[in-house]
């Protein structure tokens, strides 16, 4: 098990200064995410034009993993139409969950850092809080997405 | 702290750490590639081979069901069932074997004093006091309590070294209190509650008192008459025993005048359609087939924990808890959360660099077990502002050395993270 793998410094990187990380000027859809098991917190807004998100943004706090694939989740989706971003979400839950997802690793870009995750088990709910956020915000439902 | 104050040693045998570990068989496994080292003893304590051993025994020899058959199998079930109930009774000096009840764990503890106890004397304007380093389990049976009966429940405020102190507790004390639910020792902070202190005041006004003894029965001398609580809760897991098995203590009177928790099997004497009599004390409150095996593997546990002299066993904890407050101290950005005075077994930390899930799977990968969370002590968290810490805790069988494997993969956090 190698950590590195883990935590590549893109992770780090994000982790210590997400990008995005500010909430939109304008929005139209929020979501809010919550790790019960460990205590990490997001809520992501975002502006959806027609069927493409035109600016998103999160505040949070947690983990090096959880902000890392939240903050690199909003620079991938940013200008993305919905579908873009439904096959994207697709792609990186089969990375960080399956043992042979990883053959598409190219056309998930930066997101591919998160390959590693799949070592991790305990840390998958981690990798996906921002995408399980972004898919209830998208949903636009009440309440909390929630990993559990 | 005359609650902890230990028992006087009977045997004062020299207390061998490294000849008790070899005991403990799941200390000799390699995790990641590195050797083992348990830190998270709060959560469960391993078992020694002597306790495995037991359990095994009573499915391969004597397996059957307890109270119910004539065959030789179910009597020697039945008398090594209530043997172990007997050592429970003795392990805390409770005056009466009628007064332990076995359970599940310290939660199903709670939760019948709460359904029993608690449904049948609490009414709307009566109080339910706690404090605000409880475990969630001795938060959440009060408050369902509380929605039933109308009764309302109130915390005492910790400071922030996380002490429960006398006069914060006397002012949420009212006549109003019917209960008083604490910790005897914090799981997320280590804090040992001046309980027997506690329990007089709490007498003073009427008021029951619960004890919360999860933590206590493997760190403190436990002497429930002495103590004199009313309700005293554990859980053998927690004191190097078997997972599903616990006991309730219970002042026999009040016992008495509880109803039953669960109905079924074990807890009648006699059922028609019309009318059921329930059984003598404490079967009352045991319905169903028990955790026979876990019973029993809690009574080989007790066997092991006092065949060591309790004051050196606590000497070498503390040693080894004093040892590592130093060692964490002199690693940068290190910010301890909970730093009672003489507090017992557990390390909560943060730090600066890294938050502490990065830090649970960054010293996992050196092989050394921490937990990071809330503890299911949401409420400590939120006292402190933050979400979640980093804790190591002790058990009889951690060593310096584990404690310098802890402070060298912490190293490796800082190198990541720093
Ligand atoms: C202080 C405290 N109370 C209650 C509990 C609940 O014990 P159990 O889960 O064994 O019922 C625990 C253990 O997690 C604890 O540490």
């Amino acid at each position: 098990m190698d950590l590195r793998e883990l935590y590549q410094e893109v992770i780090l990187d994000h982790g210590k200064h997400p990008r995005n990380h500010r909430f939109p000027e304008r929005h139209n859809r929020e979501g809010r995410g919550y790790n019960p098991l460990c205590g990490d917190k997001i809520t992501l807004r975002l502006q959806l034009d027609g069927d493409t998100i035109t600016d998103v943004g999160f505040i949070g706090q947690g983990c090096a993993i959880s902000q890392a694939s939240c903050s690199t989740m909003t620079e991938a989706i940013k200008g993305k139409t919905l579908p873009e971003v439904q096959e994207l979400f697709t792609k990186f839950h089969t990375m960080v969950t399956s043992d042979n997802g990883a053959d598409d690793l190219d056309t998930l870009g930066k997101l591919a850092v998160f390959a590693g995750v799949r070592e991790f088990p305990m840390r998958v709910k981690c990798a996906t809080l921002g995408w399980h956020t972004l898919n209830q915000a998208l949903r636009n439902e009440g309440g909390e997405a929630t990993t559990e | 702290m005359n609650e902890v104050s230990p028992i006087p040693a009977s045997s004062p045998a020299a207390f061998d750490v490294q000849r008790l570990r070899e005991d403990f068989p799941a200390l000799h496994q390699e995790v990641h590639g590195k050797p083992l080292v348990y830190l998270d003893s709060a959560a469960t304590s391993l078992k020694p081979q002597a306790v495995i051993d037991a359990v095994a025994d009573v499915y391969a020899r004597d397996c059957a069901n307890i109270h119910r058959a004539v065959h030789l199998l179910s009597q020697r079930a039945t008398a090594r069932y209530e043997e172990a109930r007997e050592k429970v009774r003795a392990f805390i000096n409770a005056a009466n074997k009628t007064e332990v009840v076995f359970t599940r764990g310290t939660t199903e503890a709670i939760n019948l004093v709460a359904q029993s106890w608690g449904r049948a004397y609490l009414r709307e304007g009566d109080e339910v006091l706690v404090t605000e380093l409880e475990h969630h389990s001795n938060i959440v049976p009060w408050q369902i309590l509380c929605q039933q009966t109308g009764a309302t429940l109130v915390v005492v405020p910790m400071t922030d070294r996380g002490e429960v102190l006398r006069e914060s507790f006397e002012e949420q004390l009212t006549d109003r209190t019917r209960l008083v639910a604490m910790a005897h020792v914090s799981n997320a902070l280590g804090t040992v509650l001046p309980v027997a202190e506690l329990i007089d005041l709490a007498h003073e006004r009427g008021a029951v008192v619960l004890l919360d003894g999860a933590q206590a029965v493997s760190h403190a001398y436990v002497d429930v008459q002495a103590l004199d609580c009313d309700f005293y809760a554990f859980s053998g897991h927690k004191l190097y025993g078997p997972t599903g098995i616990g006991a309730l203590y219970a002042k026999e009177r009040l016992l008495e005048g509880m109803p039953p928790y669960h109905g079924g099997g074990d807890m009648i004497r006699s059922v028609t359609f019309e009318e059921t009599i329930y059984n003598d004390l404490p079967y009352k409150f045991e319905a169903g087939t028990p955790n026979i095996a876990g019973a029993i593997g809690l009574s080989a546990a007790i066997d092991y924990f006092t065949s060591f002299d309790s004051q050196a066993v606590r000497a070498h904890e503390n040693a080894v808890l004093r040892y590592a407050t130093e060692a964490l101290e002199s690693v940068p950005g290190l910010r301890p959360i909970g730093t009672a005075p003489g507090k017992v077994a557990v390390l909560s930390f943060l730090m600066d660099a890294a938050h502490p899930h990065d830090i649970g799977t960054i010293v996992d990968s050196e092989g050394v077990a921490i937990r990071t969370g809330h503890h299911c002590a949401q409420p400590v968290m939120e006292h402190f502002g933050i979400a979640a810490t980093a804790r190591a805790s002790l058990g009889m069988y951690n060593t310096t050395d584990d404690i310098d494997a802890l402070v060298g993969a912490l190293q490796k956090v800082q190198e990541l993270f720093g």
